[in-house]
């Protein structure tokens, strides 16, 4: 496989599932907002911005953070990095690029996911946002579904691998923030905002219902930080992501040969997480860990690139 | 429908309603199926184009910069006998274009022999010295060719333009036949299409049985393409993956002591032929334009060597030239000895004196083209032109006669199209496609057909708003009694439930 080819499917994984990853955020967000009657509403939005390391950039807006401001940049706007629509159009482009590694079914998914947005002039109220948001969920699991038929050779696994990494960063972002952002001054931890607030990170990435299978108590901060540390049974725990990227590398070895730095690294932090206990964790600093987690990560994508010879 | 009063490939120079032998089927159908059924059709088919990306960039226009090329439902038709005289003519078309490149890139007998002005070759811009010399594989030049023709009557096909280069529309071809496979079937029950759908099997075939005379068994062929924002991309992409093969961008190969290398994950991969989309001046920036970005440095050197298959060959723009398609008739009995089968459309050399002067007093009467212009652009269309249209190119022809040739105004052939109001003639041209390997020439039996979908106009091109048909090459005969022979041998089987 062309090494520009490979980069290009490894990208597109990570930025549809960067795509998908704003649009939970941006629907639960809809909802802890709607639930609150206090300013924690601003809150919430001010955090779905930090999650997206796009505070600054909105801050150079110069709008004031309500939530038709903060879904209108997160969802269409065309100059935001971090927004749906520009998440979708590099996702699209390096879908083109790489047309022929992908089946038709792949690509149209893609390309029907970028129209949904492409050239949208306004999200509107509530309601049209979250039909917008639901849209680009269908879509996005479409091309999954799309990629999980389409050959399996190292297109599939650049995609599934890039999916992965990005999935992995995005939850230790989400937990990071939320955990230290959200709860506004004075208000109890265990009262109704934290516990709305620990439901909207479980909505983000559909943990509800998994929440209730895995623990008989009722919700508890420091048990929705084991599911989504801890639990590979949960697709989007840092576990169930670090496994899968151990797993892609693995498959992608056994191909083309190519085995190194980066499937050391994604091994060994496969074992530290399997020994990871995380009331051990929130006790000695939760985002410490967190964050370097997240720099790890992106040494892991360093080392991918340089493995597999990314143009 | 025959309003616009040229040769209409349906009705002939007949009143509606009153078909060409042979064709009784479709003008039932046309007859039979309600304006707002095909409507929709239509609609469905460019609903699913678009989803499919099928699309071309429209250069200098942000606001739309993708685009689906407007598809038409009704079929352009080639009977049987038809077909098989067209064939005839453009294989050897395609042979004298062949022999043509081959001589004057080495021996230059048809200068020599004074055939063509020499400054007509060497002091065009598309005249390349830099390959002269060198000798292609199986002295094959033009391996993919895309001629285009127009109808004005029964017999009357005229070859408006040969394009050796980078021709495309082929992905057209397939998907437009794909559509209407889908969504008129009724119609490949009533006709006996020949399929082209074999297309990209017949294009791996061609550059499979060129490769280089000292690679091994098994060669490694790819399509290069500009990228992802070249207008043609998605046939690039489409034409590689139906047959394959790697789709690469230049900056994914090397040339490494004369051998051509992509680069991929597990390393440096030989590359034996390549399927070149990018222009001679994007090609190699050590040889055509040093201020190119693009292009692949030393691969014209890999070429020279004999270590890799360029299709088509640098240097062929000069065959495809408008200067030189003048001498089209003289050039194919040069080399074949016998006339051209397909004749040229009337062409005035304003290079010449006597042919500018007639075209000066003529203006508001021909088509005047660049030499070097394509895509409908730095085109004059006489009868539609404003005054002040005319003076400028007037003023043009007087200053650079050699940049200019001009041609009548032909009543190119219709077909039943449909527009806002219904059914109604529009113009159309044709493009056929054919494939030229160590094995010979053949024509693929279809084409792209382009509609010019404004009324009265003459400008099918894609770029100026044109449209495109499927285009059914009927089976002779013979060959229907064949298909419905293998329908009634194949057995129905019930399903396992």
């Amino acid at each position: 496989m062309l090494s520009r080819a490979a980069s290009s499917l490894y990208w597109l994984g990570r930025y549809v599932e960067r795509a998908d990853f704003v649009a939970r955020l941006v629907e639960a967000t809809v909802r802890l907002d709607a639930l609150s009657a206090r300013p924690a509403g601003e809150a919430a939005w001010d955090s779905a911005l930090a999650v997206t390391y796009a505070s600054d950039a909105f801050k150079a807006t110069g709008m004031p953070i309500n939530q038709a401001n903060v879904a209108r940049f997160l969802t269409i706007d065309r100059d935001q990095k971090a927004s749906i629509v520009r998440c979708l159009e590099s996702a699209r482009n390096n879908a083109r690029a790489v047309r022929t590694a992908l089946t038709r079914e792949a690509w149209t998914a893609i390309n029907r996911a970028w129209l949904v947005f492409h050239n949208r002039a306004g999200p509107g109220g509530t309601m049209a946002t979250l039909g917008l948001v639901e849209a680009i969920k269908a879509e996005t699991r479409g091309f999954e579904g799309a990629v999980f038929r389409m050959m399996r050779n190292e297109a599939t696994w650049f995609i599934r691998l890039g999916a992965a990494v990005e999935r992995a960063d995005n939850t230790a972002r989400l937990v990071d923030v939320k955990y230290h952002l959200l709860l506004p001054e004075g208000e109890p931890v265990g009262g109704v905002v934290d516990r709305d607030q620990w439901t909207t990170i479980l909505q983000t990435v559909s943990a509800v219902t998994a929440y209730r299978w895995l623990y008989s108590e009722g919700l508890k901060p420091g048990l929705v930080i084991d599911l989504l540390l801890a639990r590979p049974e949960l697709p989007r725990s840092l576990a169930a992501c670090v496994e899968e990227t151990v797993e892609m590398l693995g498959l992608l070895g056994k191909r083309t040969g190519l085995q190194g730095e980066a499937d050391r690294m994604a091994r060994a932090r496969s074992a530290r997480l399997q020994r990871t206990r995380s009331h051990e964790v929130i006790v000695s600093g939760l985002h410490q860990y967190l964050q370097a987690f997240i720099r790890e990560n992106a040494l892991l994508d360093a080392a991918i690139k340089r493995q597999f010879r990314f143009l | 429908m025959g309003t616009l009063g040229a040769f209409d490939e349906l009705w002939g120079h007949g009143e509606p309603g009153n078909p060409r032998d042979a064709l009784a089927a479709l003008a039932t159908w046309v007859a039979d199926t309600p304006a707002d059924e095909l409507h929709r059709r239509r609609q469905s088919a460019e609903t699913a184009f678009r989803q499919l990306g099928i699309t071309f960039a429209v250069y200098g226009d942000a606001e739309a910069a993708e685009r689906i090329i407007p598809f038409d439902i009704v079929p352009r038709i080639f009977l049987a006998d038809e077909w098989a005289r067209l064939s005839q003519g453009l294989i050897q078309r395609v042979e004298a274009i062949n022999a043509f490149l081959d001589d004057i890139y080495g021996d230059r007998r048809i200068v020599e022999e004074g055939v063509l002005p020499p400054d007509l070759i060497f002091g065009n811009p598309q005249f390349r010295p830099e390959v002269a010399g060198i000798k292609p594989s199986h002295d094959i030049w033009a391996h993919i060719c895309g001629i285009d023709l127009v109808r004005t009557g029964p017999d009357d096909f005229f070859v408006l333009e040969d394009n050796a280069r980078t021709p495309s529309g082929v992905s057209y071809m397939l998907e437009n036949r794909e559509a209407m496979i889908r969504l008129c079937p009724e119609l490949f029950r009533a006709f006996r299409v020949a399929a082209v759908d074999s297309y990209p099997d017949r294009l791996l075939e061609t550059m499979r049985s060129v490769v280089p005379h000292r690679c091994g068994s098994d060669p490694v062929c790819v399509v290069l393409t500009p990228g992802h924002f070249n207008s043609a991309y998605y046939e690039h992409s489409f034409l590689a993956d139906s047959m394959g093969v790697e789709l690469v961008e230049p900056a994914d190969l090397v040339v490494d002591d004369d051998v051509v290398w992509m680069q991929t994950i597990a390393g440096r991969v030989k590359v034996d032929v390549i399927y070149r989309r990018i222009d001679d001046d994007f090609l190699d920036p050590l040889v055509f334009r040093p201020d190119s970005l693009l292009g692949v440095p030393g691969l014209i050197a890999a070429y020279r060597a004999g270590n890799v298959t360029v299709m088509n060959a640098p240097g062929n723009g000069i065959a495809d030239d408008k200067a030189i398609y003048s001498y089209m008739p003289e050039i194919v009995r040069f080399y074949s000895g016998g006339e051209a089968k397909l004749p040229n459309v009337e062409t005035w050399r304003c290079r010449e004196p006597q042919a500018l002067k007639y075209v000066l007093e003529h203006l508001d009467e021909v088509v005047v083209k660049l030499v070097d212009g394509s895509g409908g652009y730095g085109m004059l269309v006489g009868p539609t032109a404003s005054k002040a249209e005319i003076e400028t190119f007037r003023a043009a022809l007087i200053a650079h006669p050699e940049r200019y040739i001009a041609q009548p105004t032909l009543a190119l052939s219709t077909v039943p199209t449909m527009v806002e109001a219904g059914l109604a003639p529009r113009h159309v041209d044709f493009r056929p496609f054919l494939l030229t390997g160590s094995n010979g020439v053949q024509v693929v039996p279809g084409g792209l057909t382009r509609v010019a979908l404004r009324e009265g106009s003459l400008v099918v091109n894609s770029s100026q708003g044109g449209g495109t048909k499927d285009s059914f090459v009927l089976l002779p005969d013979d060959a229907a009694r064949q298909v419905q022979m293998l329908g009634a041998m194949v057995q129905q089987q019930e399903l396992p439930s």
